[in-house]
């Protein structure tokens, strides 16, 4: 008996956590609307989409994928694959044209790092927005 | 869109808030367990950020 209580808690809710990760991916904290955490999706909707914007008004360059030795490869496709993470922002900046020259000066080297940051903290919430629609968590 | 010319300092605080932000809200279970872990992230980085600062202009000399 006991053991059958045990294994009906440790089941996880059906829920279909691929549609929830991909709009996580598209509009930052999508899926923790979606899972009826409008409080938490909000917070990080807001902080994804200052941080990309503040990359935006800095200048930051968007990365290009590009392959050559080990570091300019894990630089760049990691680059891309951070900004390609902020979902809809991205695309719709690379979409209108945006298109930043990699320039010296701290103020452009900060803003390509937020635009990276931006993508990376939107990739923690797609694991969290998975994790409770799996019940792994609340 | 307007350019914004900001200090290291004012960009690494900015940069600070916004990802203990984040690591506040995915990381933990209660609300105020979220808050404080949070702020405690905000304050490491600033920690961190000054410390750095610090060691970087002594080492410069």
């Amino acid at each position: 008996m006991a053991t059958n209580v045990k294994t009906q808690a440790a089941a996880p809710p059906a829920r279909n956590w691929y549609g929830i990760v991909f709009l996580a991916w598209l509009v930052p904290g999508a899926g923790h609307f979606l899972l009826k955490r409008p409080g938490r999706g909000a917070l990080l909707l807001a902080s994804v989409a200052i941080m990309f914007l503040l990359g935006l008004m800095m200048r930051g360059a968007m990365f290009q994928p590009q392959t050559g030795d080990v570091l300019t490869t894990i630089i760049y496709c990691g680059g891309f694959l951070g900004d390609l993470a902020s979902g809809l922002f991205y695309l719709l900046t690379v979409w209108l044209g945006y298109s930043q020259p990699d320039m010296p000066g701290h103020v452009h080297d900060y803003g390509t790092k937020f635009l990276v940051a931006a993508g990376l903290l939107n990739i923690l919430a797609m694991v969290d927005a998975y994790e409770i629609a799996t019940g792994e968590k609340e | 869109m307007p350019k914004m010319n900001l200090s290291h300092f004012e960009a690494a605080i900015l940069f600070a808030l916004f990802s203990s932000v984040v690591l506040g809200v995915i990381t933990k279970r209660t609300d105020s367990e979220r808050l404080r872990y949070g702020v405690r992230c905000f304050a490491y980085f600033v920690a961190a950020l000054i410390g750095l600062g610090w060691l970087m202009k002594l080492g410069h000399g």
